[in-house]
């Protein structure tokens, strides 16, 4: 053995949806060098597309076929178990349809060097040219979403962190109209951004003083052994979640979340409102459940804390904004918290609970399919300098459009969780979960989980209130005499909205075949 | 005294195994004319028609097949559905009391279809009326057919939506829609009284079963009976309008007339007496306190009725007044126990049948002098309308008690089962019966006696022969009906499997003590009516009279008493309450929503836009979470 190096055994079969998508992305940048200008988007469109359909099929093979792996992959580096692969089909479906909306006119820049207002934009304007770059961006940053919540060492973790990253950096500073905005964005995106990564990085040197290890399962054994009371273990630990905790959105760590959301091309922003969301849950839950599941009395507190105050920084906030994608921005912190109630769920006693995961899962894939479509209708509401932003555009569109304020008014009632939407069963579940968890831990732990609950329904209570806002600006004011015009919708547009819609329709009156779904997916756990 | 006989579950392939025919086919007529609305309204009334007629005819076979039943199997159980698992299963109970009323409903009612036909021919809305008709004899029906409280109460609200739905039916008319919105409320005051009953009885005995209560009653303390007793009396008062809950049948009648006022006279009314006597084998044992209570409450409504009935010139409030006291002796009846349930049910059967053959001929006179109802300006009606004269004549012998006619056995049966066993409250019956001589005499003098005192347009006639014939039907059964089922105790010997038995079966006496004064007294005011209205002017405009008939006319100032009691000071707390939802619940809500946007609008300012702050947020952030993860790992 010494000095021979092993090939690594990999296998490719479970792997196969990543390597796909991963793949495509390759050829992507392939195409952009060495493709004629005008066959790439020819070339890309069905290349993205087909590629996330086909990594979608392989997923879906793989848990017809039932062989879910329960041991971890590629040499311990990755983890496909159920939660990962529902995770997977989840972010393969919300990646798909937003690349539908990315498909759409006019969400992209002519060309992203020239200086706003300069000579040279208009003259790329009038040229027509566009950035096809955009979709193995997007192609590279759905595999690192993948990896993501699949990574079973810290490393793999922080380098899925990074592709999933940079191109939404860069993917930020795209947006047609508004440029400054959106380069500021881009710009803030990419700093804290850097600096969380910075943080998360650190932490895993941290851990790896107290462990010897990276590999989650190893950082777990170490636990099992060594002095809970290392303070390496600590300070590693809190660099760790601060940066997965950026990521989702957690107070105090959302500031950029408005500013991100608001400058972004509105695709960009409902891709990272629902996949990178969906992607930095499940990493969370790995980390928790399989690397620390032995430290958990540690942690509770800080979390319940931060839970507590992303709701209601989330709720509050929401309340006076004058934007729709900033108000949908803090309404993704808030919708964060109530994630992380869920996330506090799934452990009770040091016990891996597969109801609560279920729970959580199951709210993963209705809020973020309800975010996507809620977005798109923000795509379609159109002024003469773009998407109509500001709240007072929106005043009377039910008397102009009335089926897509009826949507869109469908879709922020899922988002209060009114019941007979999707939205009502999963807080619902998650709420439930929480509960039950208290109730079985008994005595003060219960008590925390119950007073979190309360928590969680005030601030679903005030976030009722700006959701309704909307609504009643809606149907009950007058329009306003130039008000915005609506967008004749492309197809993809239209079917993301179908897709959105059928889903928290169908979800809120019939829960129980995704709730299957999600419990099947939860029953095996996560690989340990 | 004899039980009930025990209650069977019935078995056999006959008519009562479909009983359930009986409520379906009006509730299916209704629900037809309500939901297909406007397409109907050509044949919405026959249809209407029909599924009364065929009620009638289930409940005439169903009677027919109880009948040939040997007595100790006449109580039968129909068993339909699981209602409520657990406490109450829907299923009819077929026995002769529930059966009388049947009859009595379908029978009625397929009369009232029938006239209104004619009578409701002009109104644009003769189809809702006829779907409220159904849907009135459907809930009735279920009333007194359930075999326990729960169905018994489903039936009792839907009677109360019916009947608010057609007192109220000319909406338009305010006076019609305060009418019914009083009748509905007045109502909800017995319904709260039924409903907490029925609370009382599930936590004592756990069942609602009539078929179980039996063995079951005996095992609660007589201070539970009696409060159940009050309850149910509570319950009663208010469908049956006996004091103090009197106050809507007056104004009930401004409903179509007569047609939804026969309703309120002859039928829905009842429902109080027979709630009675259904639960008098558990809940109003003769002697007790509560049916103590359900006689003086009889004899005070025979008695508040008869004065306010002598007051009111208008002809349908005067048979209004006279209803409520010819129930109140029924309440009296029911208050006696086994001796007076047949008396009772029988005198609710004469009633029946005189009180509508009374309110027809009203409607007859009405129909004649253009929708006129002051009797002031009647006077002399005899030449004009002879048919209507000669069958109201009859109806008015039979209700003031002339020997030998209807209302004369049922009533002197009350009278002298009241004497014997609660004398104070007999005689006081006696009296009101000399009052009911004086004040129908009146309207008999007022309407078809004296000078002639029409308006100028009126051209009096007799009505065609589609409203005379049942006004003759009517007036055969007023004269004979009585002395049937009361000599030779026809309808107590009937009764008495569903009811109970005295162990001594009441003969009937021709000249007992009471039955004497009773006739001297129905004489005297006769006569006296005679005086004042017969033989004396009868001023067209009302004079103002003394306070008595001042008391009277104002309905013994009962809505006086309402509003000063109940009304005003419910008005108060209403707007007390609006008061304290603005200021106080609604001022620290919106309190509330101004703190949680105020803070909302300080907090934004911490988001300045520029990175570094947003970085420096996180930085203190992590470090907040380090050092209380340390913190924590240390304690």
């Amino acid at each position: 053995m010494n000095g021979v190096i092993q090939a690594p055994t990999i296998e490719y079969g479970t792997l196969a949806p990543m390597l796909l998508v991963f793949g495509a992305a390759v050829i992507g940048v392939l195409v952009e060098a060495f493709a004629p200008r005008y066959l790439r988007r020819a070339i890309h469109v069905p290349l993205t597309l087909l590629s996330l359909l086909g990594a979608f099929a392989l997923v879906l093979i793989q848990v017809v076929k039932g062989d879910v792996p329960t041991t971890a992959s590629a040499m311990g580096a990755v983890a496909v178990d159920g939660p990962a692969l529902f995770i997977w089909g989840v972010i393969l479906v919300l990646s798909f349809v937003c690349v539908l909306m990315i498909n759409d006119e006019g969400h992209f820049v002519a060309s992203a060097a020239a200086v706003p207002g300069s000579a040279e934009e208009e003259e790329a304007e009038s040229a027509g040219s566009e950035h096809t770059e955009v979709y193995p961006l997007v192609l590279f940053a759905v595999g690192g979403m993948l990896l993501f919540p699949a990574s079973h060492d810290l490393l793999t973790m922080f380098v899925a962190l990074e592709v999933m990253s940079l191109p939404l950096y860069l993917l930020c500073g795209l947006a047609r109209r508004r440029r400054l905005l959106s380069q500021e964005a881009s710009m803030k995106y990419f700093l804290l951004g850097a600096f969380s990564s910075a943080f998360f990085l650190y932490g895993t040197a941290m851990i790896y003083g107290f462990a010897g290890t990276v590999s989650l399962p190893g950082i777990n054994r170490a636990l099992g052994t060594g002095a809970l009371l290392d303070p390496l273990l600590l300070i590693g630990f809190a660099m760790l979640g601060v940066g997965l905790l950026f990521k989702i959105g957690a107070a105090p760590f959302q500031a950029w979340k408005p500013d991100v959301y608001q400058g972004a091309p509105t695709p960009i922003t409902a891709l990272m409102a629902s996949g990178t969301l969906v992607a930095a849950v499940g990493a969370l839950l790995r980390v928790f459940w399989v690397g620390l599941g032995n430290l958990d009395w540690n942690w509770r507190p800080i979390m319940w804390a931060v839970a507590a105050l992303t709701m209601i920084v989330g709720a509050i906030l929401a309340i006076t904004q004058t934007d729709i994608k900033r108000m949908l921005a803090y309404s993704s912190i808030a919708h964060a918290g109530f994630l992380l109630i869920g996330v506090m769920a799934t452990f009770d006693v040091s016990e891996q609970n597969s109801g609560s995961l279920s729970a959580i899962l199951f709210y993963l894939l209705v809020y973020s399919l309800t975010t996507v479509g809620a977005f798109a209708v923000v795509t379609m509401v159109r002024d003469p300098g773009g998407e109509a932003g500001h709240l007072s555009r929106w005043a009377g569109l039910g008397k102009r459009s009335p089926l897509l304020a009826g949507i869109f008014a469908f879709f922020l009632l899922a988002f209060a969780g009114i019941p007979l939407t999707s939205g009502f069963f999963g807080k619902y579940a998650v709420f439930a979960a929480a509960l039950a968890s208290g109730s079985e831990a008994g005595d003060s732990l219960g008590g925390w989980m119950t007073g979190l609950v309360v928590v969680g329904v005030i601030a679903s209570a005030i976030a009722a209130f700006f959701y309704v806002r909307v609504i009643v600006l809606m149907f009950f004011s007058e329009p306003a005499a130039d008000g915005p015009t609506i967008a004749v919708p492309s197809t993809g547009t239209v079917a993301v909205i179908a897709v959105s819609l059928l889903i928290t329709v169908g979800v809120g009156l019939f829960p129980q075949p995704m709730l299957d779904l999600a419990n099947q997916a939860a029953s095996g756990l996560f690989i340990r | 005294m004899e039980s009930p006989v025990e209650i069977a579950q019935y078995t056999a392939g006959g008519v009562i195994g479909v009983s359930w025919l009986m409520i379906a086919l009006p509730l299916l007529g209704a629900a037809v004319l309500l939901v297909l609305g406007r397409i109907t309204d050509r044949w919405g009334h026959l249809l209407g028609v029909a599924m009364s007629l065929a009620s009638f005819v289930v409940a005439v076979l169903a009677f027919l097949e109880l009948v040939g039943l040997p007595e100790a199997q006449r109580r039968q159980a129909v068993f339909l559905y699981e209602f409520i698992p657990g406490m109450a299963d829907m299923g009819l109970l077929i026995d002769p009391l529930s059966i009388s009323f049947a009859l009595l409903i379908t029978g009625v009612g397929s009369l009232i279809h029938i006239y209104s036909v004619g009578y409701m021919s002009h109104d644009s809305d003769r189809r809702r009326f006829f779907a409220y008709l159904n849907l009135f004899v459907a809930a009735m029906l279920l009333l007194v057919l359930a075999d326990n409280y729960v169905g018994l109460f489903i039936g009792w609200e839907g009677v109360g939506l019916a009947s608010y739905l057609l007192i109220g039916f000319w909406q338009f008319k305010p006076s019609a829609a305060v009418a019914a919105k009083k009748a509905f409320i007045v109502n909800r005051v017995g319904d709260f009284g039924l409903l907490v009953g029925m609370f009382v009885i599930w936590s004592s005995f756990g069942t609602f079963a009539f078929a179980d209560l039996g063995a079951k009653v005996g095992t609660a303390s007589q201070g539970t009976i009696t409060a159940i007793g009050l309850l149910l009396l509570l319950g009663a008062c208010g469908k049956s309008a006996q004091l103090p809950l009197q106050s809507w049948l007056l104004d009930a009648m401004e409903g179509p007339t007569p047609v939804s006022a026969l309703i309120h006279a002859a039928t829905m009314v009842t429902a109080g007496v027979y709630l009675v006597v259904r639960s008098g084998a558990f809940f109003f044992e003769p002697g007790s306190p509560q049916a103590l209570a359900v006689a003086i409450v009889g004899a005070a409504t025979l008695l508040a009725g008869a004065i306010i009935g002598c007051a009111k010139d208008d002809i349908k409030k005067g048979l209004a007044g006279s209803t409520m006291s010819q129930i109140g002796y029924m309440m009296l009846g029911a208050g006696l126990g086994p001796a007076g349930y047949a008396f009772a049910i029988g005198h609710l059967f004469t009633h029946g049948f005189f009180k509508a053959d009374l309110f027809l001929g009203a409607g007859s006179v009405m129909h004649g002098m253009n929708d006129e109802v002051d009797m002031r300006k009647y006077g002399g009606l005899r030449k004009y309308m002879p048919l209507t004269f000669a069958t109201f004549m009859v109806g008015y012998l039979a209700i003031i008690g002339f020997p030998l006619l209807s209302g004369y056995f049922t009533k002197d049966g009350i009278i002298e089962t009241a004497v014997h066993l609660q004398p104070v409250l007999g005689w006081l019956a006696v009296l009101g019966a000399g009052i009911t001589g004086f004040y129908m005499s009146r309207m008999v003098f007022m309407t078809f006696f004296g000078e002639k005192r029409w308006a100028d347009d009126a051209h009096p006639h007799e009505s065609p022969s589609v409203m005379t014939i049942p006004l003759i039907v009517l007036s055969i059964g007023s004269v004979f009906l009585g002395g049937y089922l009361i000599l030779s105790n026809r309808l107590l010997l009937f009764l008495s499997p569903a009811v109970g038995r005295p162990e001594e079966l009441p003969e009937f006496h021709f000249a007992s003590v009471p039955g004497l004064a009773t006739l001297g007294l129905v004489a005297v005011g006769a006569g006296f009516a005679w005086m004042r209205y017969g033989r004396a002017e009868v001023p067209v405009l009302a004079p103002r009279g003394s306070f008595v008939t001042a008391f009277a006319r104002r309905d013994l100032y009962g809505d006086a008493l309402n509003e000063s009691l109940f009304m005003r000071p419910g008005q108060w707390l209403t707007r007390i309450a609006v008061f304290l939802d603005n200021r106080g619940i609604d001022g620290v809500v919106n309190g509330l929503a101004a703190g949680i946007g105020g803070t909302s609008g300080r907090l934004r300012r911490v988001q300045t836009g520029f990175a570094r702050t947003y970085a420096l947020s996180i930085l203190i952030g992590a470090a907040l979470l380090t050092g209380a993860l340390l913190l924590v790992g240390n304690i």
